[in-house]
């Protein structure tokens, strides 16, 4: 069987055992504000960053940006309005695939990337984040960590079945190395984030 | 291809050099993504602190990998992932054939997979009746194109806008003459949408596997992993073995590290973990060896194994940058991939170790410090004393040995030398000369270093 056999090769060839070093303790700058940092990067990256104090402000916003865009689904209920329908199961994550805007409220917001981190219980289905033609995050202030290392600190061990770390629209710049927004996943992304008062 | 028919590096590299303006272009445009690299790289203080740390994570899976692929085993399985091992290429491709056989799919898509190309999966697919659709634009346009990659992150850098306008012309129906990249890349969109939606099986690669957890990541800024594996009632990740990292907090670093030094983003559009499949969704991954436990007995080859496919020593290097990845006849190009081609086959890839100028550059930007351009060195000596050196670097090598082993041969033929750059100069400036080509043979001196000493310091 090839498992034994790799196994066997592997305790033959490996070298001695090496340490496994401990991740030092980075500075950081603790003057530098996250919500900045963390909106210079998001805009840098083609993402749309409106910084709001409200929920009512956030759906006002939508109803301006949004207004033309036919199959709007909020996974965020305080967000489900008359124009912002909620969310609703189907199996088949192909039916997702006229979505043309969904809403998310991921579970933290790295500074250092503009970076979200979100898990499969907040995605509705797998595939929505990456089907729908623009994506909305709703990202409250609270969840800001200055850099990955403290994402997968807040992270730890909590399960999932799926996460991901979503970074501004979907691109490419394959072609003559032409950025391109909106390759195969969603063509915008709107971040609002949310001052808690 | 057989044997017979694969051309050297330097026959490659000569080929690609027909077109000066085009080598001129290719060269700057990965040296401006090298420069994008630095400036990312800057902006993080503690990046060589980062880099160390992630050599030494990388030593120490390199050095207890087997109890990690057997942790990530167990997790995997405990996570609802089907676990499947390959000894080599032909095992790797009938594992996936049988899955897709077993759930009767006709069809695949798939996003990128370095390691697929290695396996060349497709060309056995294809044989075996399977249509398979490459996701990613730039690996899109090279299989229309019926190329292989040129680059692990830039598939197609070798390719001109109105090249690529003109395979989509012929293929996606484009109008003829379109060259505008944001619209080449729309109709790229809306053909591969229709792929995702109506494909049962997707491919993935994949960047890390935490042996803690049994999840693994993929990295893409297009989004078609995700469209893929999300939307496919099976999906298949193929995993190199060294891709292990410890635990979940290591990706903290990798992931940091890996598109700074790929492009110069703070991060890729996508980080996807995925740790157990979705309900009725069947995941398989293939462990795949392929030749890396052999590499791994070799002690001055091993670190090559720490690689996390970022292509920044491609981007720096000034060979690659002028000869193109095509020149290197292999899977992965450039600089990382001349380090791992040689444990493959080191008679068909004998002269890859030798298309650098082992200026190091390759070495000061791996996000993961492998000693790339010693490795290079170090290959050259293994493959001249195993004899897979090239007949005229052999014959220069033994006549170099012959001369420089006796004093009065070596000033005879230094004289004659001379006497051969001074009276006849065309003798040496020909295109027999592989030297002459792109230079100048330098002007004779009257007389040797030695003779000048003899005649100037001694007398006194």
């Amino acid at each position: 069987m090839s498992r034994d056999k790799i196994l066997a090769a592997l305790q033959q060839n490996q070298p001695e055992l090496s340490a496994l070093p401990s991740i030092p303790v980075f500075e950081r700058d603790q003057e530098l504000s996250l919500t900045e940092k963390f909106k210079a990067m998001a805009e840098g990256i083609g993402s749309k960053v409106y910084l709001v104090s409200s929920l009512q402000e956030v759906q006002e916003q939508m109803n301006v940006d949004f207004a033309d865009e036919k199959r709007i689904v909020s996974t965020v209920a305080s967000l489900v309005s008359a124009e912002i329908p909620a969310f609703e199961l189907n199996a088949d994550p192909h039916s997702y695939a006229d979505v043309d805007v969904a809403i998310f409220e991921p579970l933290l917001a790295i500074a250092e990337n503009s970076a979200v981190w979100i898990t499969e219980d907040r995605m509705g289905v797998r595939a929505l984040p990456f089907i729908t033609q623009h994506i909305v995050m709703l990202v409250n202030s609270h969840i800001l960590v200055p850099d990955m290392h403290a994402a997968y600190e807040r992270i730890g061990r909590t399960d999932y079945g799926f996460g991901s770390f979503i970074a501004g629209p979907s691109k490419t710049a394959d072609i003559e190395q032409s950025l391109v927004l909106g390759a195969h996943g969603p063509r915008s992304m709107t971040v609002f984030l949310i001052n808690e008062v | 291809m057989t044997d017979e028919a694969i051309k050297t590096h330097p026959e490659l590299s000569e080929t690609f050099n027909q077109d000066e303006a085009r080598v001129d272009w290719h060269d700057e445009t990965l040296w401006w993504i090298r420069q994008k690299r630095d400036k990312s790289a800057h902006s993080i203080p503690e990046w060589e602190m980062l880099r160390e740390t992630a050599s030494q994570i990388k030593n120490n899976v390199l050095s207890d990998l087997g109890k990690y692929l057997v942790s990530f085993e167990e997790k995997a399985l405990a996570n609802g992932i089907i676990v499947h091992w390959a000894a080599d290429a032909a095992e790797h491709n009938r594992i996936v054939h049988d899955i897709l056989q077993k759930n009767g799919i006709g069809q695949m898509v798939k996003s990128k997979s370095m390691l697929t190309e290695e396996c060349h999966l497709n060309e056995y697919l294809e044989q075996h009746g399977i249509d398979v659709i490459d996701s990613d634009l730039g690996e899109r346009i090279v299989q229309l194109a019926k190329e292989p990659p040129s680059h692990i992150v830039l598939p197609c850098i070798h390719k001109k806008k109105e090249e690529i306008g003109e395979l989509f012309y012929r293929h996606l129906g484009v109008p003829e003459g379109t060259s505008d990249p944001q619209i080449l890349t729309e109709a790229a969109r809306q053909h591969l949408r229709e792929t995702f939606l109506t494909r049962k099986a997707a491919l993935t690669g994949v960047n890390f596997a935490i042996a803690e957890t049994g999840e693994f990541v993929v990295c893409t800024n297009e989004g078609n992993a995700d469209m893929g594996a999300h939307l496919a009632d099976v999906h298949i990740a193929s995993m190199g073995m060294e891709k292990i990292i410890p635990e979940r907090k290591h990706l903290g670093v990798f992931l940091r590290l890996l598109t700074r030094s790929a492009t110069g983003q703070p991060i890729t559009t996508y980080s996807s973990h995925f740790k157990k499949p979705r309900p009725g969704q069947e995941m398989h991954i293939i462990i795949v060896d392929n030749g890396r436990t052999i590499q791994m007995g070799r002690a001055d080859f091993r670190a090559s194994l720490k690689c996390i496919r970022c292509g920044a020593c491609m981007n720096t290097c000034p060979v690659y940058r002028r000869s193109g990845g095509h020149s290197y006849h292999n899977a992965i190009s450039g600089p990382i991939g001349a380090i791992l081609a040689p444990n493959l086959d080191m008679k068909k890839y004998a002269d890859l170790p030798f298309a650098s100028t082992l200026c190091g550059s390759c070495s000061n930007v791996c996000p993961v410090k492998i000693d790339i351009h010693q490795q290079l060195y170090k290959w050259r000596q293994v493959i001249v004393k195993e004899g897979y050196a090239d007949t005229s670097k052999k014959i220069g090598m033994q006549l170099m040995t012959f001369t420089l082993s006796s004093p009065v041969i070596y000033r005879t033929a230094g004289k004659a030398g001379r006497w051969f750059l001074k009276h006849v100069p065309f003798a040496v400036n020909n295109k027999f000369n592989p030297w002459y080509k792109h230079r100048d043979m330098p002007e004779a001196p009257e007389e040797s270093f030695g003779e000048w000493y003899k005649r100037n310091v001694k007398q006194k």
